[in-house]
């Protein structure tokens, strides 16, 4: 590649004048305008609190069997019951039956060898804090599973449509509009509740009807990349020297054209674990006690009228899930700035 | 403008298919068994009844035989009557509201457009003002809050923050309750001398003459009002923000400045109307949401509106019913689609011409 060469002598003026700057390796790497995304995300304070809380949630989720031990080790994710009564029962109250181990940090912080409901039980004595914790590692769980299938649907069909144009293109386009015609919650629900007989109650249905509907926006927005990326003079050089479609696409164009959406896709996290809870919430998707956010809120959905004293069963769950939610956008917001195109060769 | 207005109405047959298409798929997971449960209005009372039924509609053959008998119904050999049939308006029948779906939408419909009628202002002229006060202070208080308003806003989930509201308002302070109407307003509207001109609840009670009543039904629909107005300011607020400040920069901006008019008319009157461009686009579509109805607001509420019906439906996996109400929202898009995008074109001239 292009190598700066520096004439010989005192170049104390050249350098001056014109502002060369070391090129270090990672922008090498990325390239000239994906390195000004990345460092735009790391040094807004508003991106920079995004990540710390996701940071927050990934450590969360990698030691969930540290913070609180599964009770049945191999069904960690269903929530243990303190016996079965219909009464929530407030924070702080004792744990009496299907009681976890005491995980090493309890002692010292709690000061008591017993464990306690640290965030109240729900109806049917399910513990709040046991949904909280393991609830993310199935956040981060649905959320990729999601958001990796989405993206490479959006992929082939965004690109494979941009790169024939014409009549495939116009087909492929409008395919995409009825998909879109539907809202996206009525449309993932029914879809939710058409294949629930087939996969029973688990986390697959919720997941499968998340990704049908889910895969459209990508495949516009890598389309139009593609478009833009298409008329480049090296895609025509790779073209003029016989390289086959499948090969200009895959490798010369989809790698030109992707990481802009890869960044999207990758905040995009924050929206499915939305759309997975909000599902869970009406009703759809996992058996009753799993750990998962969503399903531990609707439990809620029986107690409206005393919300006042059994505030706990709302508020632990909803913080964790308007935490979580925060930090995606928080950084999502940020690309959005460093993304727009008026912002493009400022520092 | 013409040939905008039919180009337009010609996607609209294309997109009626599609969408007639996208959810007949969808039925196809279920077995034909299943799928019988579409015209089947009682108990079957034994297997026979139902392989009949499979074989009347046809349900065991070519898919494209099943498409069109599920479009236009079957005729019945004995008396000629037409049944089954989504483009006659036969959507099937509900098992859990042991009702036709078509009478279940006509039942909860106009709960839902009542909403959407009184949510519309609050929602759009509310989030419109915020965005453009954001605008016109670039970087100052009431952007800086606008925008840690509309972080916060798009991270609290619609359903949290439903049950935060019913925490405050209704468990603690009483104030507004879920639900559509308190029993005794329920009496009222049940009995002969309530008539129901519109089946709207807020205008039938105004034509009624019963204030008391009105103001029973908006109690119990501020609540709803609040979550729809939150959810939606934030994309709201940011949209027109961002076009604001675009016409803002413009030279014809500059120039009014520049012949000395007021900041006020250089604002409201020069910029702001061309700025609202993309927040007209933005109200169109959302008003078209809200008619579909809100399945997750409606939801928390207990509002008795098509969206929590759907839902309701779907907890319960009777996919009769919300194949039904796709249908019917399906088609409420599209059309309503149509006459946002024609009203567009008037709005902005570019669009008819792109």
């Amino acid at each position: 590649m292009a190598q700066t060469t520096i004439p010989a002598g005192d170049n104390t003026l050249l350098r001056e004048s014109s502002s060369l700057r070391e090129i270090g390796r990672i922008e090498r790497l990325l390239g000239p305008e994906n390195y000004r995304i990345m460092t735009g995300l790391l040094k807004t304070p508003a991106s920079i609190l995004g990540f710390i809380l996701i940071g927050l949630f990934i450590f969360i989720a990698i030691a969930a069997p540290l913070i609180i031990p599964p009770v049945r080790a191999n069904d960690p994710y269903s929530i243990p019951r303190d016996g079965f009564s219909p009464n929530p029962e407030p924070p702080g109250s004792a744990w009496e039956r299907n009681v976890p181990d005491l995980p090493f940090w309890y002692e010292p912080i709690m000061r008591s060898d017993q464990w306690v409901h640290i965030m109240g039980t729900s109806t049917g004595g399910y513990d709040i804090f046991y949904g909280v914790i393991w609830g993310t590692r199935t956040a981060f769980k649905t959320g990729l599973i999601v958001v990796v299938t989405t993206l490479l649907i959006g992929i082939i069909v965004g690109s494979v449509s941009a790169y024939y144009g014409g009549a495939v293109d116009n087909i492929i386009m409008r395919i995409v509009d009825i998909f879109l015609t539907l809202p996206f919650i009525l449309a993932a629900l029914i879809l939710a509740a058409v294949i629930t007989p087939k996969f029973g109650k688990s986390l697959m249905p919720a997941i499968i009807a998340l990704i049908g509907f889910g895969w459209m926006g990508y495949s516009r927005i890598i389309r139009g990349d593609i478009l833009s990326i298409k008329e480049r003079d090296y895609v025509m050089a790779a073209r003029v020297i016989g390289v086959k479609d499948s090969g200009i696409l895959f490798r010369h164009i989809i790698p030109n054209a992707i990481f802009p959406t890869l960044v999207l896709a990758s905040l995009a996290i924050g929206d499915v674990v939305l759309s997975f809870a909000a599902l869970s919430f009406l009703g759809i998707g996992t058996e009753i006690g799993y750990a998962d956010w969503g399903q531990v809120l609707s439990f809620a959905r029986n107690w409206i009228t005393s919300l006042n004293t059994y505030w706990y069963i709302i508020v632990f769950p909803g913080l964790t899930l308007v935490f979580f939610v925060m930090g995606w956008n928080l950084v999502g917001d940020a690309l959005r700035d460093v993304l727009d195109p008026r912002m493009r060769g400022k520092a | 403008m013409v040939t905008y207005i039919i180009r337009r109405l010609l996607i609209v047959p294309i997109l009626l298919f599609g969408v007639t298409v996208l959810i007949f798929g969808m039925l196809q997971f279920l077995s034909p068994v299943q799928r019988s449960a579409l015209y089947i209005r009682d108990v079957p009372k034994n297997d026979r009844a139902v392989e009949g039924v499979i074989k009347q509609y046809g349900l065991d053959k070519p898919l494209y035989v099943q498409y069109w008998k599920w479009l236009v119904g079957v005729e019945d050999s004995k008396t000629g009557e037409r049944r089954g049939g989504i483009l006659f308006g036969d959507f099937g029948y509900s098992r859990v509201a042991s009702q036709p779906v078509a009478d279940l939408i006509r039942n909860r419909f106009p709960n839902t457009l009542d909403l959407t009628l009184w949510a519309v202002a609050p929602v759009i002229l509310v989030g419109i003002w915020l965005g453009v006060q954001a605008a016109v202070h670039q970087n100052g208080l009431i952007d800086q809050a606008a925008r840690i308003f509309s972080i916060v806003g798009t991270s609290f989930p619609t359903f949290v923050f439903g049950l935060v509201v019913l925490m405050i308002f209704y468990a603690n302070l009483e104030w507004f309750p879920p639900g559509r109407l308190s029993d005794w307003a329920n009496r009222v509207v049940l009995s002969d001398e309530f008539v129901r001109y519109t089946r709207l609840l807020t205008f039938d009670a105004l034509l009624n003459g019963r204030f008391d009543i009105f103001l029973d039904a908006m109690r119990h629909m501020i609540l709803p009002i609040l979550t729809l107005s939150y959810i939606s300011w934030a994309t709201f607020l940011r949209v027109t923000r961002s076009s604001m400040l675009e016409t803002l920069r413009m030279e014809y901006v500059t120039t009014a400045r520049a012949k000395g008019l007021p900041e006020k008319d250089v604002i409201y009157k020069h910029a702001q109307p061309n700025a609202m461009i993309p927040a007209i686009t933005l109200a169109g579509f959302s008003i078209v949401g809200l008619l579909g109805g809100v399945v997750i607001t409606e939801t928390v509420f207990t509002y008795p509106g098509i969206g929590q019906a759907a839902a309701e439906a779907a907890a319960q996996l009777d996919v009769v019913t919300v194949l039904g109400f796709a249908l019917f929202n399906g088609f409420i898009l599209i059309l309503s689609n149509l006459v946002v995008d024609v009203l567009y074109g008037f709005v902005d001239p570019r669009v008819r011409l792109s």
